[in-house]
């Protein structure tokens, strides 16, 4: 009867002595979700070369866009796109002259098992599957892309009409549906299926640019936010710092050159 | 378990526990007027109380957003006023939760006070108990375990709520990242083994509630209660 009630006190007590020490400069960064991990080990990099703190918020980047919109207090917004950027930019929602792209995703065809995709491709016309997994190409950039390879390859009409296209509501389940066997394979981003030796486990192929148009990401400090000196300090390194390109094409991304 | 996981589900449980108390407070007398009231209308609110059930989380979320946010009508009025708009605050989670969670706090208190009927009531009124002392004294007593279902049930729901809160909220840590918010993002970030931890710890901390409550709640048991 009382143990839980202790159990629960404690508890509290230690989630009360867990509380973080407040910083100096902290800084607001609305992120979009494939690009949380990377910013994650970016944190502390420009923590050590600035002094300034990120606090990360991530999210789909339609929401997060949305909730900047109506004044949410984030100092950076980081998009899977360029659209919602541009648009706040438009809106003159952001500091003018501070949007650029930060990352250029690469569209994989992968399976978690070896021997399913070969490195030229070659498995997606010879049909021999049941389910082929793609983000949805109305909401997700990888999923636009997908569709542009797929009608590319003049495979799009078939596949659908075969009923062989499963669609993901964003790139994090379209992986899912490959890593747990539920499709045969599916069109990932690099950076979630690049480990931290460089090699992809399972079986893959690079789809080549040519088959599909650039999926960038773009990145804009926000009017509304009340640290733009750091904001745009953060920008400066994100595009320039060698270490800070390192991690971003480490975790599979390009960078515009 | 990182400390910002231990904050999250600290965030989360004053959230249910501020949500809980309020909307006890809020629905006993809404509910014990949908029991025993005679208005035709009253269908009516029974209904509306019940929406937050239809609606999807996010689009509720985005409704409440587009009205307390610092540009919503809600959140300008306020600031006009001198207050701080409640989108992306602690408050705002309070407010979203509460609509959210309402019919779970309704709806057995309802059921319970219809429950005590109407004969326990009347020889109370026989006794020149007025209406105000008829409900404290005989009606929110014989409701007991109604009382505890519904704050069982709002703060449980509230616990596992996660639309509203990341559409109102901004998931911003620290101050509006609950831990179902903390949960997601570790499994969007494929970080599967921070989210079983989170999730396992989660469930165990609502399992002791739960069999907190529910052991009280046997003890509860009201002898000679009228069917």
């Amino acid at each position: 009867m009382r143990k839980p009630l202790a159990v629960f006190s404690c508890a509290v007590a230690l989630f009360a002595a867990a509380a973080l020490p407040a910083a100096a400069a902290e800084l607001h960064v609305a992120v979009a979700a494939n690009f949380s991990g990377p910013l994650q080990t970016l944190a502390p990099l420009f923590e050590k070369s600035s002094g300034n703190q990120l606090v990360i918020s991530s999210g789909s980047s339609g929401q997060l866009y949305t909730q900047i919109r109506q004044g949410a207090p984030f100092d950076l917004f980081l998009s899977a796109d360029t659209d919602k950027p541009k648009q706040l930019e438009n809106e003159g929602l952001t500091v003018p002259g501070s949007r650029f792209i930060y990352a250029i995703g690469t569209l994989v065809l992968w399976s978690p098992r070896p021997g399913v995709v070969d490195d030229q491709g070659k498995v997606l016309e010879a049909q021999r599957y049941r389910y082929i997994g793609i983000a949805n190409p109305q909401t997700a950039p990888y999923g636009t892309a997908a569709q542009q390879v797929l009608s590319r390859l003049n495979l799009w009409d078939k596949l659908n009409r075969d009923k062989k296209v499963v669609t993901g509501e964003n790139i994090t389940q379209t992986w899912q549906f490959a890593s747990t066997g539920s499709v045969d394979m599916s069109f990932v981003a690099l950076s979630q299926v690049l480990g931290a030796d460089g090699q992809i486990a399972g079986s893959s192929w690079r789809v080549p640019q040519s088959l599909y148009d650039p999926i960038e990401q773009g990145a804009v400090a926000v009017a509304h936010g009340n640290q733009q000196a750091a904001a745009q300090a953060f920008l400066t390194w994100l595009r320039t710092d060698p270490s800070a390109l390192a991690v971003i094409r480490a975790a599979g991304y390009r960078t515009a050159d | 378990m990182s400390s910002a996981d231990l904050i999250a589900i600290w965030i989360s449980l004053r959230l249910a526990a501020t949500t809980t108390l309020l909307l006890l407070l809020l629905c006993a007398p809404l509910a014990w007027w949908l029991a025993i009231g005679a208005a035709r209308w009253r269908i009516v609110i029974d209904a509306v109380v019940s929406l937050p059930l239809v609606l999807p989380p996010t689009v509720l979320g985005f409704y409440l957003l587009l009205l307390l946010s610092p540009h919503g009508a809600v959140g300008a009025a306020l600031r006009g006023l001198g207050l701080p708009a409640p989108a992306f605050t602690f408050t705002g989670l309070v407010i979203g939760s509460m609509l959210y969670s309402l019919p779970f706090a309704v709806q057995p208190l309802r059921d319970a006070f219809q429950g005590v009927g109407t004969r326990a009531l009347e020889v109370a009124a026989t006794l020149r108990a007025s209406p105000w002392d008829r409900f404290l004294t005989v009606a929110l007593p014989l409701s007991v375990r109604g009382l505890l279902t519904a704050a069982v049930l709002s703060f449980a729901h509230t616990l596992g709520e996660f639309g509203v809160v990341l559409m109102i909220g901004g998931n911003i840590p620290g101050r509006t990242e609950t831990a179902s918010i903390a949960l997601f993002n570790h499994a969007e970030a494929l970080d599967y083994g921070a989210a079983y931890h989170l999730s396992l710890i989660l469930l165990a901390v609502c399992f002791a509630l739960l069999l907190f409550v529910y052991s009280a709640n046997r003890r509860l048991r009201t002898p000679g209660v009228l069917v």
